[in-house]
């Protein structure tokens, strides 16, 4: 009990101060106390701008896309009760960015403001139920990591395809970006545009507590406390695609996330998914931003995509999981 | 600065001597360009009849300044098979463009004139040449090339400079050493990109545009279908920065090479500046 609050305050603590360090670390060289008035005040011309339209944005979707990629995979786990289930590796985010890429190239993005993120969302709710229904209530970790592969291949080269055949000549070198991420050159707009439905999404996640937590005891046990397993179902499907569709739609599908902080934080709760929800939120955003600050200290001007820092971290990780679970599949 | 030396290099000279030579004694009767930039010269200084075939880059209305006249050339896409099956004695190509494909025709004995790519004003003139020389017409070509010099020498601005950087798709933009910043410091602008330090091409990230404060920002036209490296030209920070700047509306393709169309982009630019000094 202790142990979570202490960890809900210092995460909280540590994704502040990486929140105040992504909007001090840019290209141009601002000094502190101009730039936090600049920002603060909208005054001081240029600084203004740079802290309060490109910074700002960028810190923002740091904490946005890391808090419900934290989030989704711990509420991922917590229902299939598989702790390789995460956004990225089952196909979801590449779905959705997929979904993201259709409405960029029919031109539907453009008709109307929500049509990006709208598209994205569907693209990840429909591989969300379709990992679900490959999975199964009682399938096993391989049967969830095969059907992500699948989906995860096809959701890539439909949307290298789209990509291909775009009029437009840069379109093609986009095909990182969706498959990578980025947080550069973001603004205000995207914000906007993405955080709706991420509060939606975190909204619904957040309501999956209790009914994870009885999930824990297995199905029947479940159903005996009371939860409706069909409404817990929608609840992950809806708030996941809502929250993690928002996020592909402005920042590209960053992997990882979603598979390393639920890990590293359960430990701390007791493995109570109701518990470790809130906190793998602050340990997404937190990893996110640290991603995106050492993004722009190891290759300044080279836009270097976050999914190759999260990779870094969590590839090695993701092994290691299949090592240690490789007894007790087998 | 204005004074550019003519034919300053003895290399060239000899080498359009040559040139020149070789084409009195059998000009080339069927001419096939595979580079957008060789498109328009030839175009330019071509007989009749004479150039068999143009890039489809000709027609693209965002890269090309001939569109119009293209339409008239039946198209190639730069593939070897495609340009060998035309039949062509003599090819007109990039340095850089299809270095596999040029190969296979030289192998095939064809003979193919590669133009790099225009660097520097000077070369802009050379090429005139180079092209109207390969073509059998070095007069047409010299005639060009005196014509865009002589126009080229009316546009310079003395006087103070004004900052201006050019701003493209990813936030690339245009350092020292291009020949957009020459043209910048032609008409009396400082490159806000080649202050930066960039050498060539290359990122300049939209923090240190906005914080350099250009007096003009030269950006392209979107191409059709969306891509978010074009998105960072429609980011509110730039487009504050704009409405702050003065604008000058380029077409991308009189940029693009070295032809008299390049004129055109220059004007463009000692307008912008003749603009600032009235209203500053």
């Amino acid at each position: 009990m202790t142990l979570r609050i202490t960890a809900l305050v210092l995460l909280s603590l540590l994704v502040a101060l990486l929140f105040l360090a992504s909007l001090l670390i840019g290209p141009a060289a601002l000094g502190l106390k101009q730039s936090i008035g600049a920002l603060l005040s909208g005054e001081g011309g240029p600084v203004a701008l740079v802290m309060q339209e490109i910074r700002l944005p960028r810190a923002l979707l740091g904490l946005l896309v890391g808090a419900v990629l934290g989030l989704s995979g711990a509420a991922m786990q917590g229902f299939l009760r598989n702790p390789l289930a995460e956004p990225g590796l089952v196909g979801v985010s590449s779905s959705a960015a997929l979904g993201a890429v259709l409405s960029l190239q029919t031109g539907l993005a453009a008709s109307f403001a929500l049509a990006l993120p709208l598209s994205a969302l569907a693209g990840a709710a429909l591989a969300v139920l379709l990992v679900l229904f490959m999975a199964g209530p009682h399938g096993g970790a391989l049967a969830l990591i095969l059907a992500g592969i699948a989906i995860s291949a096809l959701a890539g080269a439909l949307t290298s395809l789209v990509l291909n055949l775009s009029p437009n000549p840069f379109a093609v070198m986009e095909i990182v970006y969706w498959m990578m991420g980025s947080l550069a050159d973001r603004s205000m707009t995207h914000v906007w545009l993405a955080l709706p439905f991420m509060i939606l999404g975190c909204g619904l996640l957040l309501a999956t507590g209790r009914g994870l937590d009885a999930l824990t005891l297995g199905e029947d046990a479940a159903r005996s406390m009371g939860v409706d397993l069909a409404r817990l179902r929608l609840l992950i499907v809806l708030g996941t695609a809502s929250a993690v569709g928002a996020s592909v739609a402005v920042a590209g599908a960053v992997g990882f996330v979603g598979l390393v902080m639920p890990h590293l934080l359960r430990p701390l709760v007791g493995g109570r998914p109701s518990h470790l929800l809130p906190l793998a939120a602050l340990g997404g955003a937190a990893m996110v931003l640290a991603a995106d600050i050492a993004v722009r200290l190891i290759a300044p001007d080279q836009d270097l995509k976050l999914g190759v820092l999260t990779a870094l971290v969590g590839a090695p990780f993701f092994l290691h999981l299949l090592w240690r679970m490789r007894g007790v599949e087998a | 600065m204005l004074a550019f030396p003519r034919n300053s290099d003895p290399l060239l000279i000899a080498a359009l001597a040559l040139w020149a030579g070789a084409a009195v004694a059998a000009p080339p009767e069927r001419v096939v360009s595979m580079n957008l930039c060789t498109d328009q010269l030839a175009m330019l200084l071509a007989d009749p009849g004479q150039l068999v075939s143009i890039s489809n880059l000709a027609l693209d209305p965002l890269s090309s300044a001939m569109v119009d006249e293209a339409r008239a050339y039946p198209i190639n896409r730069g593939g070897a098979e495609q340009i060998y099956l035309m039949d062509p004695d003599l090819v007109l190509a990039g340095t850089y463009t299809a270095r596999a494909s040029v190969d296979l025709l030289r192998g095939l004995g064809i003979e193919v004139v590669q133009l790099p790519p225009a660097d520097r004003l000077e070369d802009v003139a050379a090429h005139m040449r180079q092209i109207g020389a390969a073509l059998g017409h070095p007069e047409r070509g010299e005639a060009m090339a005196r014509a865009f010099e002589a126009d080229l020498a009316a546009l310079g601005h003395t006087g103070p400079a004004a900052t201006a950087a050019m701003y493209y798709p990813n936030g690339y933009t245009a350092g020292s050493g291009t020949l957009s910043d020459q043209i910048l410091s032609l008409t009396g602008f400082r490159n806000v990109g080649a202050e930066a330090g960039l050498t060539g091409g290359g990122i300049l990230p939209l923090e240190r545009l906005v914080m350099a404060e250009p007096q003009v920002v030269v950006t392209s036209t979107p191409y059709p279908g969306a891509s978010r490296s074009e998105e960072i030209l429609a980011h509110p920070a730039l487009r504050q920065l704009r409405d702050g700047a003065a604008q000058a509306h380029v077409r991308d393709a009189d940029w693009v090479c070295g032809t008299p169309h390049l004129l055109n982009a220059i004007r463009t630019m000692a307008d912008a500046r003749a603009g600032l000094d009235v209203a500053p």
